[in-house]
């Protein structure tokens, strides 16, 4: 049971996110390589489902199922989890690199004495069984590759959309264990009072696979409409550039950038975007990147696989109306 | 009420960085700043102490010579007292080694409050913050736009960013904030906040003062370790879509239609 390879699945709205499903495909790889079970973390508050679906995917399903945790808490996670990685003795543990994770798996990791990856765009086993991990330093003007041999489990999180999801459904029949959440409430210091606003119909920018970014070029927040219809047809998350943050059009959370969210989606459209180092430094590892800018000097361009220089107001009706006829209603 | 700031000095978003031609290491430029989401951390410790009327701003840093500009514009911002953690053996660490020697030097502060950035922009880790905090042994909340202390002054609650949302968490005292973008508007220092900056001396703490070996320190206390350092792959050219508007328009969506079917 020693030695497996963990992934940490994180749920919203009732799915499991996509973030995690990717991970447990990469940890797939890694479990046949070191020729160890691969189990999943799963926590929280009436998710039986989502262990089943689980199963498809991992030998062990460990699932916390219990009221306490229908709020993610720190406190709780960290006293669950650590207890269980000290009795287990995973030697690898993934998870998506988001609010939720960024906020106690550091704090984990020191528990354990051990190290941790943080925003990795790539993962592999060396060729001595370890693990290694790819940063983006500087805002990815450097890559570099970190490995944990002090320390287990080697942890790292990584970043939404690095590797591909399965494209059919998995078809293992993993074991659920069902675990008893043994914590003293009383003894929290924290205490999640409520929670604002989740359930978007849209993919958050972290995990979209494609994203329709304006810039100061979009002139005023009542133009995004001309954004929303775009991403409509496309399946896409709207996102923002800093001027247009800061010109208070649109709220922090839809901010691409290195004071934003770095993204990764296989499409990006730059729309009005002049492409300040600031916001190349969130967007850089997109796949494909198609930008549009009437100013054919915009550094944008330095960064983008298609260009065209032109009006985005004249551009944006058009390419809606084209892709619709070109797609139909999707 | 007393307030410790972490604070962090870091190449500016311009700099020049690059990797040595054996992947052992980088060269930066020397356009060096203090880091954004410390400002921001910094300006809500300087609004709290402002709002209660007492108590003291203490910053600090784990760095080098190199580090004092950052304390310098945090003292003209309105700190009082400013600590650089310097020594050799505490250089080439990791996160982990860093918050073990930033707790050891808070641990022997009168504190109620810890802030930090909620990440460096050289690393984008965001680590040190929540394990610095757990080697004090204090709670801790991360993305925080939004902090009310209580008027006795025992809680906070503070607003936490997450995805689509946001979270409202109450805390007891003492806790660990790492402030995000969206809690504040740094100030910009004063005239006399930059002369007093130029004046105040920067107190300085070694290995010694700290109660750590060089072992659990550093380079030899890391877990994680750096094998090579490269540059990331260069996009190829730009390829320009040209012509009337809608002829653009309709090879893109040509284009599109295939992308999107094998992406």
């Amino acid at each position: 049971m020693a030695e497996e390879v963990w992934v940490f699945a994180e749920h919203q709205d009732k799915k499991i996110r996509k973030v995690s499903l990717e991970l447990l495909v990469k940890g797939r790889e890694f479990a046949d390589r070191l020729g160890v079970e691969l189990a999943v973390l799963l926590l929280g508050s009436g998710v039986d489902g989502l262990g089943e679906e689980l199963t498809t995917y991992a030998d062990r399903v460990y699932q916390w199922d219990n009221p306490l945790l229908d709020k993610y808490n720190s406190e709780v996670y960290l006293q669950i989890i650590s207890n269980f990685v000290k009795k287990e003795n995973p030697q690898i543990f993934l998870a998506g690199a988001t609010f939720l994770t960024r906020d106690f798996f550091p704090r984990l990791a020191a528990r354990m004495e051990t190290g941790i990856a943080v925003d990795c765009v790539n993962l592999d086993v060396d060729g001595n069984n370890l693990l290694m991990a790819r940063r983006p330093l500087f805002g990815g003007k450097v890559l570099a590759d970190v490995v944990c041999r002090k320390g287990r489990p080697q942890i790292a999180l990584v970043r939404p959309n690095t590797f591909p999801l399965l494209t059919t459904k998995g078809t293992r029949k993993g074991k659920v264990h069902k675990l008893m959440v043994d914590v003293d409430s009383s003894q929290l210091k924290l205490q999640v009072v409520e929670i604002l606003g989740s359930a978007k119909e849209r993919l958050d920018l972290t995990e979209a696979e494609i994203i329709v970014t304006g810039g100061r070029g979009m002139k005023g927040p009542e133009n995004f409409k001309l954004l929303e219809e775009l991403a409509d047809v496309l399946g896409a998350t709207v996102g923002a550039s800093r001027a247009v943050v800061d010109s208070g059009w649109k709220p922090h959370g839809d901010q691409v950038g290195k004071s934003g969210k770095t993204v990764s989606p296989k499409l990006y459209f730059a729309v009005g975007v002049s492409g300040a180092i600031h916001h190349i430094m969130g967007m850089d590892t997109s796949k494909v990147v198609i930008a549009i800018n009437k100013d054919q000097r915009a550094p944008i361009f330095q960064y983008a696989d298609y260009g065209i220089v032109g009006d985005l107001f004249e551009f944006l009706p058009l390419l809606t109306k084209e892709l619709k006829e070109a797609f139909g209603s999707r | 009420m007393n307030i410790v700031v972490l604070v962090k000095q870091v190449p500016d978003s311009e700099a020049m960085v690059q990797v040595k031609a054996n992947g052992s290491g980088v060269d930066i430029e020397e356009k060096y700043t203090l880091n954004f989401f410390d400002s921001l951390a910094l300006e809500e410790a300087l609004q709290i102490k402002e709002k209660i009327g007492s108590g003291k701003v203490t910053l600090i840093t784990l760095g080098t010579q190199k580090s004092v500009e950052a304390l310098r514009t945090g003292i003209a911002m309105g700190a009082d007292e400013a600590f650089l953690l310097e020594d050799q053996a505490l250089m080439e660490g990791d996160e982990y080694t860093t918050a073990k020697a930033l707790a050891k030097a808070i641990n022997g502060m009168d504190y109620d409050l810890v802030f930090c950035g909620k990440e460096a922009f050289d690393d984008s880790s965001g680590a040190v913050g929540p394990i610095v905090a757990e080697f004090l042994g204090i709670p801790h909340v991360t993305s925080v736009v939004k902090v009310d202390v209580s008027s006795d002054e025992q809680t906070v609650t503070v607003e936490r960013e997450i995805e689509g949302g946001k979270e409202i968490i109450k805390a007891g005292l003492p806790v660990l904030l790492a402030s995000q973008k969206g809690l504040n508007e740094p100030r910009v220092p004063p005239i006399t906040g930059v002369m007093k900056a130029m004046r105040e001396e920067v107190k300085r703490l070694d290995l010694n003062d700290i109660d750590v070996s060089p072992g659990e320190v550093g380079r030899q206390g890391a877990k994680e370790e750096i094998v090579r350092f490269y540059r990331p792959p260069k996009r190829p050219p730009v390829t320009m879509i040209e012509g009337e508007m809608i002829d653009v328009v309709r090879e893109l969506v040509k284009f599109l239609k295939e992308k999107i079917r094998t992406l």
